[in-house]
């Protein structure tokens, strides 16, 4: 019990309850994936797995259409929603806060139910689910996931910046270009970053959406994984994972992820 | 002027676009067609099936694991996320950076592998998987939003005032009671309310750690009916976004 109490008086040891599960649960998990990546179903050291994806057009055919489709949901995202972020956040077209709060209530949604609605959408407007209809899902459903991290940004920009701009003649074109978008870059990095990593990684909802007639690579790795094939299904995570990280890393330069935790 | 309309008949157009697909649904909750789409007449029969049909036991069932979950891992989280804010908190820079990353990787990580690596770690341990482990898998993932509310609130503390109560004679525990547990409050109660909507959210993850004995939650229902046509999960998912919307307005968004 003393030792316990001397233990408990440094504050920064209450930490070690946490790190133990941290262990436990993220990192024995995630050093799991690689050693189910790299064995075979022996438990030997292996390179099949990998080898088995190279060889493998489909796989590897999936995992190229999955980033192509989730480049373009992003992109169609982004454009689609920094003029409407642009346009709440501006003082002078005096949009007001209800409108902000509509924007963002569509987060609250279930994926699935979203994505469930908007099958019923395309339904009742006849529109065939096939690779459009993914794509504008996709759309719907991650559009104030783009929206509300570029608003946010906007919103707490400096306005002095802006009118220094002005007064030194810039106009309004080049006061966008060279003052307002480079400060709002941080918004769109995190928009492209909540955009881009759950449609890369996102599976079921291709399934619903095409009924099942698009595979995604999430889709692919899900299969793998409940038909058995944990060793392939563990490759195939591992691939994502790097990716994700080169993700991470390039919407990210200075390190205020960590820190301030995003936009969430 | 021109420039004004032109900007507001945008968000209109979008917001319309946005909702489409929730109005659709609702409209097509008062029809009794399997199938999304067809309009076969006014009918409540969906949501009177939810409550005498043969779906009742089920998705009866799956709100109450759905709630139970919830419930526990986010107070789990909560407890757990708070000492080790404090801890984090009086760590050096450097440790405190190194626990800020780990802490950052479930939020950071895509749910698919989080869900797969969890899955995995069960398996190979031989641990069976159903209620416990879904628990588990969603404290991993809540926890870290609950240290990422609190910290804030930490840091805005005066430090004086914890060193004053010592002073006075306050036992270490006493100080934490009296001082900084009522300033972290704030930060604890958003923690706990949004790891319960992570919770009851997840899908994902959920799917992965819930083992194959019957289990389900509202997420793998509403999957599980989704890819049956979805007809009673408009009616489910009608009811569950008026408690939902009506939680996040109690807990003032």
């Amino acid at each position: 019990m003393g030792k316990l109490s001397v233990l408990l008086s440094k504050k920064g040891n209450w930490v070690i309850p946490y790190l133990v599960f941290l262990l436990i649960f993220v990192l024995t998990p995630l050093a799991l994936i690689v050693f189910y990546a790299f064995t075979g179903s022996d438990g030997r050291f292996t390179l099949v797995n990998f080898v088995k994806f190279m060889q493998h057009p489909e796989a590897i055919n999936t995992f190229i259409y999955s980033i192509g489709i989730a480049v373009i949901t992003t992109f169609v995202c982004l454009v689609l929603a920094y003029p409407a972020a642009y346009i709440l956040s501006q003082r002078a077209f005096n949009t007001s806060k209800t409108m902000v709060v509509l924007f963002i209530l569509p987060m609250w949604v279930n994926i699935l139910v979203r994505t469930l609605a908007t099958v019923a959408l395309f339904d009742f407007l006849s529109v065939p689910l096939g690779q459009t209809a993914l794509i504008f899902g996709m759309v719907y459903n991650f559009l104030p996931f783009m929206i509300y991290p570029i608003y946010n940004t906007l919103q707490k920009m400096d306005h002095n910046l802006i009118e220094a701009a002005q007064d030194l003649g810039a106009n309004p074109f080049q006061v966008f270009v060279k003052t307002v978008f480079p400060l709002s870059m941080p918004g769109i990095m995190s928009g492209i970053m909540m955009v881009f990593m759950p449609t890369i990684s996102t599976f079921a909802i291709a399934e619903l959406l095409t009924m099942n007639n698009i595979k995604l690579f999430g889709t692919t790795i899900q299969e793998n994984i409940n038909n058995g094939m944990w060793n392939y299904g563990a490759a195939l995570s591992l691939i994502m994972l790097i990716l994700i990280g080169i993700t991470i890393l390039l919407s990210n330069d200075d390190d205020n992820m960590t820190n301030e935790g995003g936009v969430v | 002027m021109m420039q004004k309309l032109l900007a507001k008949s945008y968000l209109w157009v979008l917001l319309v676009l946005l909702y489409a697909p929730v109005a659709v649904i609702m409209v097509f909750s008062f029809t009794e067609a399997k199938v999304l789409g067809n309009w076969s007449g006014f009918s409540t029969r969906l949501y009177t099936s939810l409550f005498t049909g043969g779906a009742h036991h089920s998705l009866v069932s799956a709100l109450w694991n759905t709630f139970l979950i919830a419930f526990v891992a986010a107070t789990v989280s909560t407890v757990l996320g708070s000492i080790a804010a404090i801890g984090i908190f009086n760590l050096k820079a450097r440790a405190r950076q190194t626990v800020g990353f780990l802490n950052s990787i479930p939020m950071l990580n895509a749910d698919i592998i989080t869900g797969i690596s969890l899955f995995l770690l069960f398996v190979t341990f031989g641990i069976s998987q159903g209620l416990t482990t879904v628990i588990l898998a969603h404290i991993t993932f809540c926890t870290p939003y609950v240290v990422l509310s609190v910290l804030p609130r930490l840091k805005q503390m005066n430090p004086n005032v914890y060193e004053a109560a010592l002073d006075l004679g306050a036992t270490p525990f006493y100080a934490l009671r009296k001082i900084i547990f009522p300033e972290i409050r704030p930060g604890m109660i958003s923690g706990f309310i949004l790891s319960l909507t992570l919770s009851i959210d997840d899908f994902a993850v959920t799917i992965f750690t819930i083992g194959n004995e019957g289990l389900e939650t509202l997420s793998t229902y509403i999957y599980a009916d989704a890819r049956k046509g979805g007809a009673y999960t408009r009616a489910a998912s009608v009811i569950y976004h008026h408690f939902r919307y009506g939680a996040a307005a109690v807990a003032g968004y």
